[in-house]
């Protein structure tokens, strides 16, 4: 037993060898950035747009902090197996970044249920997680999840997750407040049964059960099935005046559109922002949505930024000769709150390490960003609460209203 | 809707999508007869038809044949029928040429071997679909998102026969199910009972060192076999691509996964049985959604699954089986 306890001694000293090297290895002039999103599948064409934000991002720093030059790699998450983010891949995605004693910062993920994956990891090792897109309470609240969370995904205790996009309780709330204002009395309301869809259907089944509306059936999907009319024919013998659908893009809410069209289901048809991108308009086909789809989104229409917002918009137009999804912006804000805590450090002359670059990020508070004058609250969420409600017109979003 | 209405639409939904259901696990059902091979290439084979199908339609894509205005004249039949011949012909070929390739010359290996073999080349055409979905054609997005979901244009009217004040729908898509799949299956069975060539089939399957011997050429008839399987499985796939207007990478797996239990419900190497299996789950499914709840649907549709086995071992219609390891 003893000398067990002695050999684990030592095989622990060697273990931790590495890790003293960190700090000499940051001499080494070299930051590393890494983003973990959704590259194989739908999400793509929104990932792109997501990286083009970060990569613009760094170009304003010049892609410099003080003397260290910021090196920044753009991983995928998804798989070709799935054709979504995949478990497997994030987990290792995560691991890879930890090994890697470069890495400050971690931008990711797209999916809330990605991160759950790779949060108590980058927690465990003290390494910043930015999230430009996760909208799920349960992640950094409790109350929205089980017992256990958010605790779970906070090992070390202290928080290394943020993110810049509003949540689904905010989220949740704007559509039910929108689906009466559009006069709906009687919603179904479906799930995809991942973090994200079933956190936000059941912030909107509450809402709209708090301001009268009649919650006539609820239900979970199956992402995988090739169509969804028998479904569709439940709703409409349920009387229900609109359909939320609490899912993305890639967990099929194209092919819900479709059935509900060619069921003869006269419902509205109301999903969160995990639809809205141009890759949701293509698989529903813009025939199945004009006029009765409604996309929630946790900010604006890109073109409608105003500000730095609308610097943003104007250099990306310019910078890739198109139209940024919706998502740009968050990458780019991402990045940016990372960058400017580093810069903040870089010019008080602290070291930068782990822990420092995410002790700072974590002070940003005021931050005049592309997205408004913001903060990070104790959790880690952005103090911004601007949502928009959309819907589809000419195969394009249209926005049709901004609550803040 | 009223409870009956209820009731007949799903059952509707459930003969159309058991329908496509039945034609994919007659390719399965055949292969396992003849050669007692589990083909999980299968449904990526069905896979492939859906996306040559979409490309023909893409490079038809004049306004003539897909302008909603016109739907609904003969062209548009004329057009399912090449589509449904086209599909096939490519699927049954392309199922035949895997034989050659790759079950062939493990004919004589253990079955592990041989299933392994299908499961390789099963992911083999997943990606060949997902480096289709690529092609730089405006019917898959540009070419943009290999991996996304493509939407399939409407071929056929969407108008509901029945009256569009009616709470039941039944749209041509289901109803060119039908005038499809049903034909199909009456000529499938005729060509195994009453041809040379079926006869020559059904000898294979029994014993096929007998049959050799009395002069079946056994390797015809296993070509014969997969070309047949393929065929159907393409037919089924311009069906399916018309029902669901979407067509994704990922679209034989579930369909193949439904085909293979429909397979084994009805007695897997049992033509009938696989028909009858088919239709079985599309009406399960389509009775789970509607009188139990969506996300309970698959264990339902295994639970039946396992009821069934458990009484009847061999499948609903299969024969018991002589011993062969």
């Amino acid at each position: 037993m003893k000398i067990k306890l002695i050999r684990s001694a030592f095989v622990f000293t060697a273990l931790l060898a590495p890790l003293v090297g960190v700090g000499g290895a940051l001499a080494e002039s070299t930051i590393k950035i890494v983003s973990s999103l959704p590259r194989t599948g739908s999400a793509n064409a929104q990932t792109t747009s997501m990286v083009n934000g970060i990569k613009m991002a760094i170009a304003d720093v010049g892609g410099k902090i003080g003397d260290a030059t910021i090196v920044y790699e753009d991983w995928d998450d998804a798989s070709p197996q799935r054709g979504n983010w995949d478990p497997a891949v994030e987990a290792a995605n995560a691991d890879k970044a930890i090994s890697d004693e470069l890495v400050l910062a971690y931008i990711g993920t797209y999916n809330s249920g990605a991160s759950k994956i790779s949060m108590p990891k980058l927690n465990a090792a003290g390494l910043v997680m930015v999230s430009p897109a996760n909208t799920a309470p349960s992640l950094t609240k409790q109350g929205f999840g089980e017992q256990n969370e958010p605790a779970v995904y906070r090992p070390s205790g202290k928080i290394s997750y943020f993110r810049v996009v509003p949540t689904d309780d905010v989220q949740g709330a704007v559509a039910a407040d929108y689906a009466k204002d559009i006069g709906s009395k009687k919603v179904f309301v479906l799930n995809d049964r991942e973090v994200y869809g079933k956190g936000v259907a059941a912030v909107f089944e509450k809402r709209a059960k708090d301001i009268g509306l009649e919650v006539v059936g609820t239900d979970g999907i199956d992402t995988k099935a090739s169509n969804y009319k028998s479904i569709v024919t439940k709703i409409k013998q349920s009387g229900a005046d609109l359909v939320y659908f609490g899912g993305t893009t890639q967990t099929n809410a194209g092919q819900l559109a479709k059935d509900i069209v060619s069921g003869g289901l006269k419902a509205k048809f109301m999903v969160p922002d995990g639809c809205y991108e141009q890759a949701f308009i293509e698989a529903a086909g813009s025939r199945a949505l004009e006029g009765r789809a409604f996309i929630t989104f946790g900010g604006e229409d890109p073109k409608k930024l105003q500000g730095k917002g609308k610097e943003f918009y104007e250099s990306y137009k310019k910078t890739y000769g198109g139209e940024p999804e919706g998502y740009a912006v968050y990458g780019y804000e991402a990045a940016k709150v990372v960058l400017s805590a580093m810069e903040r450090l870089s010019k008080a002359g602290t070291p930068l390490t782990r822990e420092s670059v995410r002790a700072e990020v974590a002070k940003t508070k005021d931050f005049v960003g592309a997205l408004g004058t913001w903060s990070f609250d104790e959790n880690g969420d952005t103090t911004n609460r601007t949502m928009s409600v959309n819907g589809v017109k000419d195969g394009e979003f249209e926005e049709l209203k901004v609550v803040k | 809707m009223t409870e009956t209405e209820v009731f007949m639409q799903q059952v509707i939904y459930g003969l159309s999508n058991g329908m496509i259901i039945a034609l994919v696990a007659l390719g399965y059902t055949m292969v396992y007869g003849i050669v007692e091979l589990i083909n999980f290439a299968h449904g990526d084979v069905f896979t492939l038809g859906g996306f040559l199908t979409l490309t023909i339609v893409g490079a038809l894509g004049a306004a003539a044949i897909i302008d909603p205005a016109n739907l609904g004249d003969s062209s548009h039949w004329l057009l399912l029928f090449a589509l449904v011949i086209g599909a096939g012909i490519f699927c049954g070929g392309l199922n035949v040429a895997i034989d050659r390739v790759v079950y062939k010359p493990l004919r004589r290996a253990p079955k592990l071997t041989q299933l392994v073999a299908a499961i390789g080349v099963s992911f083999i055409l997943v990606n060949l679909a997902l480096f289709w979905g690529g092609a730089p054609m405006e019917v898959f997005g540009g070419g943009n998102a290999a991996a996304a979901s493509k939407d399939f244009p409407e071929l056929l009217e969407g108008r509901n026969l029945l009256g569009e004040d009616s709470n039941v729908v039944l749209r041509l898509e289901d109803v060119s199910i039908f005038i499809i799949t049903i034909p199909l299956m009456i000529a499938l069975t005729v060509f195994v009972k009453a041809t040379r060539l079926g006869r020559g089939m059904r000898a294979t399957a029994q014993n096929p060192v007998a049959a050799k011997l009395m002069g079946i050429d056994t390797d015809r008839v296993i070509a014969a076999t997969f070309m047949i399987g393929g065929f159907l499985g393409g037919a089924a796939s311009v069906m399916w691509s018309l029902y669901n207007n979407t067509i994704s990478f990922q679209m034989g797996f579930r369909a193949g996964m439904d085909a293979f239990t429909a397979a084994v419900l009805g007695g897997i190497g049992s033509m009938p049985g696989a028909m009858v299996g088919g239709v079985l789950i599309g009406l399960i499914r389509a009775m789970s959604d509607q009188y139990i709840e969506t996300r309970w649907t698959n264990v339902v549709v295994f639970g039946v699954l396992i009821l069934i086995l458990i009484f009847r071992p061999s499948g609903l219609l299969g024969l018991k089986q002589r011993e062969k390891v």
